[in-house]
């Protein structure tokens, strides 16, 4: 993955196959403390002890398509060559947290990339799940859920293609004026 | 057109927004809803499919078709990814490989708009030796 919002994106994908009907996704910068740390937490079907222990591993995964499963050995990797570490915790029936952390100062830290162009697309793409975003530095904040686009839009369908460019002008102005880092 | 800074400016873009669509939902194209999915995996998503689905969302709305774009799974074609699936009203869909923008816009211009289909179609009935997708 070229940079951090492709893993964001990718790694939805995990919750969406789990069922999950809200997506929390927290993601918290402080270069000051050289801290960075992407949390996505859902309320999917969770996984048990024994398959949470292999999960990192390229060989495991639930498609049927191929025999393999590389966004979460790959955000690993680029998490632990800043540092970092990544940290999934679950349990069946009630959902998934998966935390991961960077060091931002670390020079194979991945840039940020277009965090608002995946989060609109996420949020315009399954009109059916809750998503909740918040983004935060060491002196702001800003979140944005899907219920509060719906409401502004009232009644309009959020996957409307009309839809899309307009989420993403705000969530990218909003992000500008935390400014937080791109 | 003004730039959308906050929610509150989305609110107030609704009502010019609601016409543009039933506007849109009355012309030529009124029962032609095209759907569009795009293979958003690992894969897909290592190969550009987020800038392919960009372009695909920008477009359509500029160039006025009525249309849903969706993310998917892993269709099982990771060589030739990015992948979408584009169906047309009343027609099987069709799955296109090797994706970029450029290719997005020949099949925007010419299979969307058209019916005329374009290079890189990956037939269904595709099977590799051992008879595995």
């Amino acid at each position: 993955m070229r940079d951090l919002s492709l893993h964001l994106l990718d790694i939805a994908q995990n919750s969406i196959a789990a069922q999950a009907t809200k997506i929390d996704v927290h993601l918290e910068i402080n270069p000051k403390l050289d801290y960075l740390a992407l949390i996505i937490s859902d309320n999917g079907k969770g996984m048990n002890a024994e398959f949470l222990q292999q999960i990192t591993s390229p060989f495991t995964t639930t498609r049927t398509t191929r025999k393999v499963g590389l966004g979460l050995p790959l955000l690993m990797q680029n998490a632990e060559r800043t540092g970092g570490y990544l940290e999934i915790t679950s349990s069946v029936g009630k959902g998934t947290t998966l935390r991961a952390v960077f060091h931002p100062n670390h020079i194979d830290c991945p840039p940020m990339g277009d965090i608002a162009g995946v989060a609109a697309q996420l949020i315009c793409s399954f009109p059916n799940i809750s998503f909740s975003f918040s983004f935060k530095t060491d002196t702001s904040e800003f979140s944005i859920t899907t219920l509060e686009i719906a409401q502004a839009l009232e009644g309009i369908p959020i996957n409307d293609t009309s839809v899309f460019p307009l989420v993403k002008q705000v969530i990218e102005s909003s992000l500008e004026e935390l400014k937080f880092p791109v | 057109m003004t730039k959308v800074k906050s929610l509150a400016d989305l609110k107030m873009m609704k009502d010019s927004l609601k016409s543009k669509i039933s506007l849109r939902e009355k012309g030529e194209n009124s029962e032609n809803l095209v759907q569009i999915k795009v293979a958003m995996a690992t894969c897909g998503i290592a190969s550009g499919a987020k800038v392919v689905m960009d372009f695909l969302l920008e477009e359509l709305d500029k160039r006025g078709i009525n249309s849903v774009v969706t993310q998917t799974g892993c269709m099982g074609y990771c060589y030739a990814e990015p992948t979408i699936e584009v169906k047309r009203p009343g027609q099987e869909p069709v799955v296109f490989g090797y994706v970029d923008t450029k290719k997005a816009d020949e099949i925007i211009e010419k299979y969307i708009k058209n019916g005329e289909l374009v290079d890189g179609i990956i037939p269904t009935n595709y099977e590799t030796i051992d008879g595995e997708k």
